[in-house]
């Protein structure tokens, strides 16, 4: 019988053996401080979770007898939607250029990507009291919050997008002699297309959904209506709304699956 | 007639991928650079039309200094010193005439360019340059559809189609099987030859050199070691280029 004398062990991520327990601990003791300090109290949740039977048994059975009201608010949603998307790309192209390293100068860079950040700063909740604040209550406060976050979320992944391009193709349109602008429509452009309008429809898709909650302070769409409804305490009429919602949800989602499988 | 003069660039890596290389092209021969990768081959054709800036040096072209241009004088001189790629560098989503006629673009405006709307004698330059290459009727293609081949044919169309005084062409048949390279090297050789314009040619395959060269630069790490005809590419000047053979014992990759 021969001595296995090696042995062999994956090699730690921690510098110190010990550090990896002591880690741990530590993390499990925030979680614990973090329900102590919330006050997660069980018996509350308890207590609110029969409110909520109480809520659902008033929703039934949805009320859609004011369908004048909801059609237009979920009109106006769509229509929200639909002009914030354009926009936001319109806006978000060129910032999205401005934004990618590895076609503009790096002081253009800095800007654009400062754009980018200050568009998705701020969740589109906020940034829609800021604007009803500066325009007052309807669409118009609306759509310049989904545009200003469109630039953020559009600028950034369209960014991305052109900071992974083929070099060798930018550098044979430059070997022409073609100045910067034919170097973007002609290298830049083509290689991103598809993914420019597949993020349209995203986009458009992310902003259905968020017309539908900004509402609730004042932008305008089916939110308005929602918390309004909420307010009275007409559940039934909340159901309605809600599931109008969904409805509008899935089939943006399902156009928008539509539309992309036909850019692929 | 293009005169390089004292041409260096470092990297910012610190690489010195030219070390001072001076050489002149007169006439309209083809002019094989050989050398092994990493010899600066591709770094110099890029420093002669500034795709990559010199550090010093002078380039002239036809008695023009390059080094200095700036803006639109720049792009002018890289418009009379078309570049064919290694990798063929077409843009793979257009058509093989927008990507023929993407050798106008140094002489159109942004708007002309956007709409597609080139002049008509560019368009006819395009389709005769297509005949030339061999391949006629193939306008509508889209880039990604073509062989390696095919594709190369396209770049070199795109290169002739810009009306240069020379030819850069960095590794034109790296990414191509033996029967092709020969073919693409043949018809770049002829049609250089039949416009009347020199072929400034980087190449790693000594045997297609030896088989289309009038005249062979040698480069080793950044300088020109041999200059002359494919004749005097004798098993020791090959060593001065690429160095010693490797012993018997080692495996050749």
């Amino acid at each position: 019988m021969s001595t296995l004398a090696r042995t062999w062990r994956r090699p730690s991520i921690w510098p110190r053996p010990w550090l990896g327990p002591v880690a741990w601990l530590a993390f499990a003791a925030f979680l614990a401080w973090n329900v102590v300090s919330l006050e997660m109290n069980p018996e509350r949740v308890a207590r609110g979770l029969s409110r909520l039977g109480t809520v659902a048994a008033g929703a039934f059975p949805p009320d859609f007898s004011r369908g004048g009201l909801l059609l237009s608010g979920i009109v106006e949603s769509i229509e929200m939607a639909t002009l914030s998307t354009l926009f936001g790309v319109l806006l978000g192209i060129p910032v999205a250029v401005l934004a990618a390293r590895n076609v503009v100068p790096g002081a253009l860079y800095a800007g654009g990507r400062g754009v980018i950040t200050l568009g998705r700063t701020f969740h589109e909740l906020i940034v829609a009291i800021l604007f009803v604040k500066a325009v007052g209550f309807g669409p118009l406060a609306g759509v310049l919050t989904l545009t200003l976050n469109s630039v953020g979320f559009f600028g950034k992944l369209l960014a991305e997008q052109i900071e992974t391009i083929d070099r060798g193709q930018i550098e044979a349109i430059r070997s022409t002699g073609a100045g910067r602008g034919a170097v973007l429509l002609y290298a830049v452009l083509p290689q991103v297309l598809p993914r420019v309008i597949g993020l349209t429809i995203y986009q458009w898709d992310i902003h259905l959904r968020q017309s539908t909650i900004i509402g609730i302070v004042g932008a305008g769409g089916i939110g308005a209506t929602l918390y309004n409804a909420f307010s009275r305490y007409d559940y039934d009429f909340v159901l309605a709304i809600l599931l109008v919602i969904v409805g509008i949800v899935l089939v943006g989602e399902a156009v928008s699956a539509l539309a992309r499988r036909w850019v692929q | 007639m293009l005169v390089v003069t004292d041409l260096a660039k470092t990297y910012p890596t610190g690489d010195r991928a030219l070390r001072g290389v001076s050489f002149s092209v007169e006439g309209h021969d083809a002019v094989f650079i050989i050398g092994s990768s990493g010899a600066g081959k591709s770094t110099l054709l890029r420093c002669l039309n500034r795709l990559i800036e010199p550090d010093r040096g002078s380039v002239r072209l036809d008695g023009q200094e390059i080094t200095t241009l700036t803006g639109p004088a720049l792009r002018q001189a890289r418009r009379r010193m078309a570049m064919i790629f290694q990798e063929f560098n077409l843009v793979e989503r257009l058509t093989v005439m927008e990507n023929v006629l993407s050798g106008r673009l140094g002489s159109v405006s942004l708007w002309q360019a956007w709409r597609r709307r080139f002049p008509a004698e560019d368009v006819e330059a395009a389709y005769r340059t297509l005949a030339r290459v061999g391949l006629e009727g193939f306008e509508n293609k889209r880039a990604d559809a073509l062989s390696g081949g095919q594709r190369q044919r396209v770049g070199i169309a795109r290169a002739l189609v810009q009306r240069p005084r020379m030819l850069l062409v960095d590794e034109p048949t790296s990414s191509l099987d033996p029967r092709t390279s020969e073919a693409v090297m043949r018809l770049i050789v002829e049609l250089a030859a039949e416009d009347g314009i020199p072929a400034l040619v980087n190449i790693h395959d000594v045997p297609l050199a030896r088989l289309f060269a009038r005249r062979v630069l040698g480069m080793r790490a950044g300088e020109i070691v041999y200059d002359g005809g494919p004749s005097g590419l004798t098993a020791e000047a090959l060593e001065r280029i690429y160095g010693a053979a490797p012993a018997a014992a080692e495996p050749v990759p």
